[in-house]
Protein backbone atom coordinates (compact mmCIF):
# COMPACT_ATOMS: atom_id res chain seq x y z
CA UNK A 1 0.00 0.00 0.00
CA UNK A 2 2.84 2.39 0.89
CA UNK A 3 6.37 2.76 -0.41
CA UNK A 4 8.47 -0.10 0.99
CA UNK A 5 10.51 2.19 3.23
CA UNK A 6 7.38 3.61 4.85
CA UNK A 7 5.81 0.19 5.29
CA UNK A 8 8.97 -1.04 6.97
CA UNK A 9 8.82 1.76 9.57
CA UNK A 10 5.11 1.06 10.15
CA UNK A 11 5.88 -2.63 10.70
CA UNK A 12 8.72 -1.88 13.13
CA UNK A 13 6.69 0.65 15.15
CA UNK A 14 3.75 -1.75 15.20
CA UNK A 15 5.89 -4.25 17.10
CA UNK A 16 6.22 -1.87 20.06
CA UNK A 17 3.99 -2.48 23.08
CA UNK A 18 0.75 -0.53 23.04
CA UNK A 19 1.08 0.52 19.40
CA UNK A 20 -1.51 -0.88 17.04
CA UNK A 21 -1.41 -0.65 13.24
CA UNK A 22 -3.24 2.68 13.15
CA UNK A 23 -0.96 4.36 15.69
CA UNK A 24 2.07 2.93 13.86
CA UNK A 25 0.81 4.47 10.63
CA UNK A 26 0.17 7.83 12.29
CA UNK A 27 3.64 7.87 13.85
CA UNK A 28 5.32 6.92 10.57
CA UNK A 29 3.61 9.77 8.71
CA UNK A 30 4.45 12.14 11.53
CA UNK A 31 8.11 11.16 11.21
CA UNK A 32 7.95 11.77 7.46
CA UNK A 33 6.82 15.34 8.06
CA UNK A 34 9.33 15.99 10.83
CA UNK A 35 12.51 17.95 10.31
CA UNK A 36 15.28 15.42 9.36
CA UNK A 37 17.60 16.61 12.14
CA UNK A 38 14.91 15.85 14.73
CA UNK A 39 14.52 12.36 13.33
CA UNK A 40 18.27 11.87 13.45
CA UNK A 41 18.36 12.97 17.06
CA UNK A 42 15.66 10.43 17.90
CA UNK A 43 17.36 7.52 16.13
CA UNK A 44 20.74 8.49 17.60
CA UNK A 45 19.24 8.58 21.10
CA UNK A 46 17.80 5.09 20.65
CA UNK A 47 21.08 3.68 19.34
CA UNK A 48 23.00 5.42 22.13
CA UNK A 49 20.69 4.03 24.78
CA UNK A 50 21.03 0.51 23.49
CA UNK A 51 24.80 0.67 23.32
CA UNK A 52 25.34 2.35 26.71
CA UNK A 53 22.69 0.92 28.97
CA UNK A 54 23.15 -2.49 30.56
CA UNK A 55 22.21 -4.08 33.85
CA UNK A 56 23.79 -3.30 37.21
CA UNK A 57 26.00 -6.22 38.20
CA UNK A 58 24.73 -6.02 41.77
CA UNK A 59 21.00 -5.27 41.65
CA UNK A 60 20.13 -5.77 37.94
CA UNK A 61 18.63 -2.30 37.68
CA UNK A 62 19.37 -0.57 34.38
CA UNK A 63 22.72 1.16 34.47
CA UNK A 64 25.37 2.82 32.35
CA UNK A 65 28.20 1.45 34.45
CA UNK A 66 29.05 -1.71 36.32
CA UNK A 67 27.01 -0.40 39.22
CA UNK A 68 23.82 1.60 38.81
CA UNK A 69 23.62 5.10 40.31
CA UNK A 70 21.72 3.80 43.34
CA UNK A 71 24.21 1.02 44.14
CA UNK A 72 27.09 3.44 43.60
CA UNK A 73 25.57 6.11 45.86
CA UNK A 74 27.31 5.78 49.26
CA UNK A 75 24.60 7.85 50.97
CA UNK A 76 22.03 5.09 50.42
CA UNK A 77 21.41 2.74 53.32
CA UNK A 78 23.01 -0.58 52.49
CA UNK A 79 21.22 -2.57 55.18
CA UNK A 80 17.75 -2.31 53.62
CA UNK A 81 16.94 -3.94 50.28
CA UNK A 82 13.74 -3.39 48.37
CA UNK A 83 12.95 -6.35 46.09
CA UNK A 84 11.02 -5.52 42.91
CA UNK A 85 10.10 -7.38 39.72
CA UNK A 86 11.35 -4.98 37.03
CA UNK A 87 13.59 -1.90 36.64
CA UNK A 88 10.37 0.08 36.00
CA UNK A 89 9.35 -0.66 39.58
CA UNK A 90 12.58 0.89 40.88
CA UNK A 91 11.53 4.10 39.16
CA UNK A 92 8.07 3.86 40.72
CA UNK A 93 9.42 3.40 44.26
CA UNK A 94 12.05 6.13 43.76
CA UNK A 95 9.30 8.56 42.79
CA UNK A 96 7.83 8.28 46.29
CA UNK A 97 11.09 9.64 47.77
CA UNK A 98 10.23 7.50 50.82
CA UNK A 99 12.93 4.89 50.46
CA UNK A 100 16.62 5.41 51.18
CA UNK A 101 17.91 1.85 50.87
CA UNK A 102 18.98 -0.12 47.80
CA UNK A 103 17.14 -2.42 45.38
CA UNK A 104 17.19 -5.90 43.98
CA UNK A 105 15.47 -6.52 40.64
CA UNK A 106 14.19 -10.09 40.21
CA UNK A 107 13.48 -9.93 36.50
CA UNK A 108 9.85 -11.07 36.79
CA UNK A 109 7.60 -13.08 39.09
CA UNK A 110 6.73 -16.74 39.65
CA UNK A 111 4.36 -17.89 36.91
CA UNK A 112 4.38 -21.69 36.69
CA UNK A 113 2.12 -21.82 33.62
CA UNK A 114 4.66 -19.68 31.75
CA UNK A 115 7.53 -21.85 32.93
CA UNK A 116 8.83 -19.21 35.33
CA UNK A 117 9.83 -20.58 38.74
CA UNK A 118 12.36 -19.46 41.36
CA UNK A 119 15.28 -20.63 39.20
CA UNK A 120 14.27 -18.30 36.39
CA UNK A 121 14.41 -15.25 38.68
CA UNK A 122 17.47 -13.59 40.22
CA UNK A 123 16.86 -15.12 43.64
CA UNK A 124 20.25 -16.79 44.04
CA UNK A 125 21.83 -13.39 43.38
CA UNK A 126 19.64 -11.89 46.11
CA UNK A 127 20.73 -14.49 48.65
CA UNK A 128 24.37 -13.87 47.71
CA UNK A 129 24.03 -10.18 48.64
CA UNK A 130 22.73 -10.64 52.18
CA UNK A 131 26.01 -11.35 53.97
CA UNK A 132 28.54 -9.16 52.14
CA UNK A 133 26.20 -6.17 52.28
CA UNK A 134 25.10 -6.86 55.88
CA UNK A 135 21.44 -6.69 54.89
CA UNK A 136 19.15 -6.47 57.94
CA UNK A 137 15.80 -5.92 56.24
CA UNK A 138 14.31 -7.01 52.94
CA UNK A 139 11.19 -5.19 51.77
CA UNK A 140 9.15 -7.20 49.29
CA UNK A 141 7.59 -4.89 46.71
CA UNK A 142 6.39 -7.32 44.06
CA UNK A 143 3.19 -6.59 42.13
CA UNK A 144 -0.04 -7.08 44.13
CA UNK A 145 -1.25 -9.74 41.70
CA UNK A 146 -1.28 -13.52 42.15
CA UNK A 147 2.16 -14.05 40.59
CA UNK A 148 3.68 -11.22 42.62
CA UNK A 149 2.13 -12.55 45.83
CA UNK A 150 3.39 -16.07 45.16
CA UNK A 151 6.86 -14.62 44.63
CA UNK A 152 6.70 -12.60 47.85
CA UNK A 153 5.51 -15.60 49.88
CA UNK A 154 8.22 -17.77 48.39
CA UNK A 155 10.90 -15.20 49.25
CA UNK A 156 9.56 -14.70 52.78
CA UNK A 157 9.76 -18.45 53.37
CA UNK A 158 13.32 -18.48 52.06
CA UNK A 159 14.61 -15.37 53.84
CA UNK A 160 13.04 -15.56 57.29
CA UNK A 161 15.10 -18.55 58.49
CA UNK A 162 18.24 -16.64 57.52
CA UNK A 163 17.62 -14.09 60.26
CA UNK A 164 16.74 -11.21 57.93
CA UNK A 165 13.72 -9.08 58.76
CA UNK A 166 11.24 -9.52 55.93
CA UNK A 167 8.48 -6.98 55.34
CA UNK A 168 6.00 -6.59 52.52
CA UNK A 169 4.56 -3.37 51.20
CA UNK A 170 0.96 -2.94 52.32
CA UNK A 171 -1.74 -3.54 49.75
CA UNK A 172 -5.11 -1.96 50.15
CA UNK A 173 -7.36 0.68 48.77
CA UNK A 174 -6.13 3.11 46.14
CA UNK A 175 -6.06 6.67 47.45
CA UNK A 176 -8.93 8.71 46.04
CA UNK A 177 -11.26 5.78 45.37
CA UNK A 178 -14.67 4.89 46.80
CA UNK A 179 -14.91 1.98 49.24
CA UNK A 180 -17.99 0.54 47.56
CA UNK A 181 -16.11 -0.03 44.31
CA UNK A 182 -13.30 -2.06 45.91
CA UNK A 183 -13.28 -5.75 45.02
CA UNK A 184 -13.42 -8.19 47.94
CA UNK A 185 -9.75 -9.20 47.67
CA UNK A 186 -8.51 -5.63 47.85
CA UNK A 187 -10.87 -4.74 50.67
CA UNK A 188 -9.90 -7.95 52.50
CA UNK A 189 -6.22 -7.03 52.23
CA UNK A 190 -6.93 -3.51 53.42
CA UNK A 191 -8.70 -4.90 56.50
CA UNK A 192 -5.87 -7.33 57.16
CA UNK A 193 -3.30 -4.55 56.95
CA UNK A 194 -5.26 -2.06 59.09
CA UNK A 195 -3.30 -0.05 61.64
CA UNK A 196 -3.92 1.94 64.76
CA UNK A 197 -4.63 5.61 64.29
CA UNK A 198 -2.95 8.28 66.35
CA UNK A 199 0.48 6.69 66.53
CA UNK A 200 1.78 4.18 69.04
CA UNK B 1 -25.61 -12.53 21.30
CA UNK B 2 -23.71 -9.26 21.61
CA UNK B 3 -23.81 -9.18 25.41
CA UNK B 4 -24.11 -12.30 27.55
CA UNK B 5 -23.36 -13.68 31.00
CA UNK B 6 -21.56 -16.85 31.93
CA UNK B 7 -19.49 -18.31 34.74
CA UNK B 8 -15.81 -18.84 34.22
CA UNK B 9 -12.44 -19.82 35.64
CA UNK B 10 -9.48 -17.67 34.58
CA UNK B 11 -6.92 -20.10 33.14
CA UNK B 12 -4.12 -17.89 31.88
CA UNK B 13 -3.47 -14.20 31.29
CA UNK B 14 -1.16 -12.21 29.06
CA UNK B 15 -0.29 -8.54 29.22
CA UNK B 16 -1.72 -6.49 26.40
CA UNK B 17 -0.59 -2.94 25.71
CA UNK B 18 -0.18 -0.55 28.61
CA UNK B 19 -2.84 -1.67 31.07
CA UNK B 20 -4.96 -4.46 29.55
CA UNK B 21 -4.82 -8.22 29.73
CA UNK B 22 -5.92 -11.00 27.44
CA UNK B 23 -7.58 -13.78 29.41
CA UNK B 24 -8.06 -17.44 28.57
CA UNK B 25 -11.32 -18.35 30.33
CA UNK B 26 -12.96 -21.72 30.77
CA UNK B 27 -16.65 -20.87 30.78
CA UNK B 28 -19.49 -23.09 31.94
CA UNK B 29 -21.60 -22.58 28.84
CA UNK B 30 -19.27 -21.63 26.00
CA UNK B 31 -16.11 -23.68 26.53
CA UNK B 32 -12.78 -21.94 26.39
CA UNK B 33 -12.78 -18.35 25.19
CA UNK B 34 -10.29 -15.51 24.84
CA UNK B 35 -11.34 -12.12 26.14
CA UNK B 36 -9.78 -8.75 26.87
CA UNK B 37 -10.04 -7.12 30.28
CA UNK B 38 -9.44 -3.44 29.69
CA UNK B 39 -7.49 -1.45 32.26
CA UNK B 40 -7.20 -4.47 34.55
CA UNK B 41 -3.55 -3.78 35.38
CA UNK B 42 -4.27 -0.30 36.70
CA UNK B 43 -4.35 -0.20 40.49
CA UNK B 44 -7.75 1.49 40.29
CA UNK B 45 -9.31 -1.02 37.91
CA UNK B 46 -12.92 -1.89 38.71
CA UNK B 47 -11.97 -5.55 38.23
CA UNK B 48 -9.50 -5.47 41.13
CA UNK B 49 -8.07 -8.93 41.73
CA UNK B 50 -11.04 -10.77 40.21
CA UNK B 51 -9.55 -11.62 36.84
CA UNK B 52 -6.33 -13.37 37.78
CA UNK B 53 -5.43 -17.01 37.10
CA UNK B 54 -7.45 -19.40 39.37
CA UNK B 55 -10.25 -16.83 39.90
CA UNK B 56 -13.79 -18.19 39.62
CA UNK B 57 -16.12 -15.46 38.44
CA UNK B 58 -19.49 -14.57 37.05
CA UNK B 59 -18.73 -12.51 33.96
CA UNK B 60 -20.54 -10.39 31.46
CA UNK B 61 -18.95 -10.59 28.04
CA UNK B 62 -19.36 -8.59 24.89
CA UNK B 63 -18.93 -10.40 21.64
CA UNK B 64 -18.03 -7.95 18.92
CA UNK B 65 -16.75 -8.44 15.41
CA UNK B 66 -13.19 -9.26 16.41
CA UNK B 67 -12.04 -12.70 17.63
CA UNK B 68 -11.49 -11.32 21.09
CA UNK B 69 -14.45 -10.78 23.35
CA UNK B 70 -14.50 -8.01 25.95
CA UNK B 71 -15.12 -8.52 29.67
CA UNK B 72 -17.55 -5.81 30.75
CA UNK B 73 -18.29 -7.00 34.32
CA UNK B 74 -16.91 -9.57 36.74
CA UNK B 75 -18.16 -10.71 40.14
CA UNK B 76 -16.34 -13.23 42.34
CA UNK B 77 -17.90 -16.64 42.87
CA UNK B 78 -14.91 -18.05 44.77
CA UNK B 79 -11.84 -16.28 46.02
CA UNK B 80 -9.27 -18.96 46.63
CA UNK B 81 -7.27 -17.26 49.37
CA UNK B 82 -4.77 -20.04 50.00
CA UNK B 83 -3.99 -20.43 46.32
CA UNK B 84 -2.76 -16.84 46.51
CA UNK B 85 -0.83 -17.16 49.74
CA UNK B 86 0.93 -20.49 49.19
CA UNK B 87 3.31 -20.64 46.19
CA UNK B 88 3.25 -24.44 46.04
CA UNK B 89 -0.53 -24.56 45.92
CA UNK B 90 -0.49 -21.80 43.29
CA UNK B 91 1.84 -24.00 41.21
CA UNK B 92 -0.49 -26.99 41.66
CA UNK B 93 -3.49 -24.92 40.62
CA UNK B 94 -1.47 -23.66 37.64
CA UNK B 95 -0.80 -27.25 36.53
CA UNK B 96 -4.55 -27.93 36.41
CA UNK B 97 -5.25 -24.66 34.58
CA UNK B 98 -2.45 -25.37 32.11
CA UNK B 99 -3.82 -28.81 31.22
CA UNK B 100 -7.37 -27.53 30.84
CA UNK B 101 -6.15 -24.65 28.66
CA UNK B 102 -4.52 -27.20 26.35
CA UNK B 103 -7.41 -29.66 26.32
CA UNK B 104 -10.55 -27.56 26.22
CA UNK B 105 -11.63 -26.52 22.74
CA UNK B 106 -12.79 -22.97 22.06
CA UNK B 107 -16.47 -22.13 22.04
CA UNK B 108 -17.72 -25.62 22.89
CA UNK B 109 -19.40 -25.79 26.29
CA UNK B 110 -18.72 -28.81 28.49
CA UNK B 111 -20.34 -28.49 31.88
CA UNK B 112 -18.71 -31.62 33.30
CA UNK B 113 -15.17 -30.46 32.49
CA UNK B 114 -15.96 -27.07 33.99
CA UNK B 115 -17.39 -28.58 37.19
CA UNK B 116 -14.34 -30.83 37.55
CA UNK B 117 -12.01 -27.84 37.41
CA UNK B 118 -14.01 -25.73 39.86
CA UNK B 119 -14.31 -28.70 42.23
CA UNK B 120 -10.59 -29.43 42.10
CA UNK B 121 -9.68 -25.78 42.77
CA UNK B 122 -12.03 -25.69 45.76
CA UNK B 123 -10.51 -28.86 47.18
CA UNK B 124 -6.97 -27.57 46.63
CA UNK B 125 -7.87 -24.33 48.40
CA UNK B 126 -9.41 -26.04 51.44
CA UNK B 127 -8.01 -29.54 51.77
CA UNK B 128 -4.90 -30.09 49.66
CA UNK B 129 -3.62 -33.59 49.12
CA UNK B 130 -0.49 -34.83 47.34
CA UNK B 131 -2.72 -36.80 44.97
CA UNK B 132 -5.06 -33.99 44.02
CA UNK B 133 -3.26 -32.86 40.86
CA UNK B 134 -2.49 -36.37 39.53
CA UNK B 135 -6.08 -37.42 40.28
CA UNK B 136 -7.34 -34.37 38.38
CA UNK B 137 -5.13 -35.28 35.40
CA UNK B 138 -6.54 -38.83 35.36
CA UNK B 139 -10.15 -37.64 35.70
CA UNK B 140 -9.77 -35.09 32.93
CA UNK B 141 -8.19 -37.69 30.64
CA UNK B 142 -10.97 -40.16 31.44
CA UNK B 143 -13.53 -37.49 30.55
CA UNK B 144 -11.83 -37.14 27.14
CA UNK B 145 -11.79 -40.93 26.76
CA UNK B 146 -8.01 -40.96 27.11
CA UNK B 147 -7.46 -42.55 30.53
CA UNK B 148 -4.94 -45.40 30.72
CA UNK B 149 -6.56 -48.81 30.93
CA UNK B 150 -5.74 -50.36 34.33
CA UNK B 151 -7.74 -53.56 34.73
CA UNK B 152 -5.92 -56.07 32.53
CA UNK B 153 -2.67 -56.28 30.57
CA UNK B 154 -3.19 -54.21 27.43
CA UNK B 155 -1.19 -56.77 25.40
CA UNK B 156 -2.36 -60.19 26.61
CA UNK B 157 -5.40 -59.41 28.80
CA UNK B 158 -3.85 -61.20 31.81
CA UNK B 159 -5.26 -59.75 35.02
CA UNK B 160 -2.26 -60.52 37.25
CA UNK B 161 0.42 -59.89 38.15
CA UNK B 162 0.22 -56.36 36.72
CA UNK B 163 3.58 -54.68 37.19
CA UNK B 164 4.09 -51.76 34.79
CA UNK B 165 2.34 -48.96 32.92
CA UNK B 166 3.21 -47.86 29.42
CA UNK B 167 1.11 -44.88 28.33
CA UNK B 168 2.03 -45.32 24.67
CA UNK B 169 0.69 -48.89 24.84
CA UNK B 170 -2.50 -47.61 26.46
CA UNK B 171 -2.15 -48.80 30.06
CA UNK B 172 -1.06 -51.53 32.41
CA UNK B 173 1.12 -54.56 31.53
CA UNK B 174 1.66 -57.96 33.11
CA UNK B 175 4.93 -59.45 34.26
CA UNK B 176 5.44 -61.25 30.93
CA UNK B 177 4.71 -58.23 28.71
CA UNK B 178 6.28 -55.64 31.02
CA UNK B 179 7.66 -52.41 29.58
CA UNK B 180 7.47 -48.71 30.45
CA UNK B 181 7.31 -47.58 34.05
CA UNK B 182 7.21 -50.15 36.90
CA UNK B 183 4.19 -49.63 39.12
CA UNK B 184 3.12 -51.13 42.46
CA UNK B 185 -0.17 -52.85 43.22
CA UNK B 186 -1.00 -50.03 45.69
CA UNK B 187 -0.48 -47.31 43.09
CA UNK B 188 -2.71 -49.22 40.65
CA UNK B 189 -5.38 -49.52 43.32
CA UNK B 190 -5.27 -45.76 43.95
CA UNK B 191 -5.60 -44.97 40.24
CA UNK B 192 -8.51 -47.40 39.88
CA UNK B 193 -10.20 -45.71 42.84
CA UNK B 194 -9.74 -42.28 41.22
CA UNK B 195 -11.22 -43.48 37.94
CA UNK B 196 -13.87 -45.65 39.56
CA UNK B 197 -15.68 -42.89 41.46
CA UNK B 198 -13.86 -43.25 44.78
CA UNK B 199 -11.90 -40.02 44.55
CA UNK B 200 -12.41 -38.99 48.18
CA UNK B 201 -10.92 -42.27 49.43
CA UNK B 202 -8.01 -41.99 47.01
CA UNK B 203 -7.21 -38.46 48.20
CA UNK B 204 -6.70 -39.78 51.75
CA UNK B 205 -3.58 -41.68 50.62
CA UNK B 206 -0.43 -39.95 51.80
CA UNK B 207 2.24 -42.62 51.37
CA UNK B 208 5.00 -40.71 49.58
CA UNK B 209 6.12 -43.64 47.40
CA UNK B 210 2.60 -44.46 46.20
CA UNK B 211 1.81 -40.78 45.58
CA UNK B 212 5.05 -40.42 43.63
CA UNK B 213 4.18 -43.39 41.42
CA UNK B 214 0.66 -42.15 40.71
CA UNK B 215 1.97 -38.68 39.99
CA UNK B 216 4.54 -40.04 37.55
CA UNK B 217 1.97 -42.12 35.64
CA UNK B 218 -0.63 -39.33 35.55
CA UNK B 219 1.90 -36.74 34.42
CA UNK B 220 3.24 -39.14 31.76
CA UNK B 221 -0.29 -39.75 30.53
CA UNK B 222 -1.29 -36.12 30.32
CA UNK B 223 2.00 -35.10 28.66
CA UNK B 224 1.70 -37.97 26.18
CA UNK B 225 -1.76 -36.86 25.10
CA UNK B 226 -0.98 -33.13 25.07
CA UNK B 227 2.26 -33.86 23.23
CA UNK B 228 4.04 -31.37 25.45
CA UNK B 229 5.38 -30.93 28.96
CA UNK B 230 3.24 -29.55 31.76
CA UNK B 231 5.49 -26.65 32.70
CA UNK B 232 3.72 -25.81 35.96
CA UNK B 233 4.49 -29.30 37.23
CA UNK B 234 8.22 -28.71 37.19
CA UNK B 235 9.16 -25.12 37.95
CA UNK B 236 8.87 -25.26 41.74
CA UNK B 237 10.91 -28.47 42.09
CA UNK B 238 14.16 -27.01 40.88
CA UNK B 239 14.92 -24.61 43.69
ZN1 LIG C 1 22.40 -1.48 41.22
ZN1 LIG D 1 0.59 -59.35 29.28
Amino acid sequence: MYADAVQQVIDELGRLPGIGPRSAQRLAFHLLETDPTDVERLTAAIVEMRSRVRFCTRCSNISEDDLCTICADTRREGSVLCVVEEPRDVVAVERTAEFRGRYHVLGGSISPIDGVGPDQLRIRELLARLEPEAVAEVILATNPNIEGEATAMYLARLLEPLGVEVTKIASGLPVGGDLEYADELTLGRALEGRRRLGGD
Amino acid sequence: MALYRDQAVVLHTWKLGEADRILALLTAGHGQIRAVAKGVRKTRSKFGGRLEPTCHVDVQLHKGRSDLQIVTQAESLDTFATLRSDPDRFAEASAMLEVVERLAPEGEGDRRRYDMLVGALRTLDRRPSPLLVPAFFLKVLAHEGLAPSLDACVRCQATEPLVAVDIGEGGVLCDGCRRGRPVSESALAVMRAVLGGHLATALEVEDARVCGEVDAVATDAVEYHLERRVRSRRVMEQA
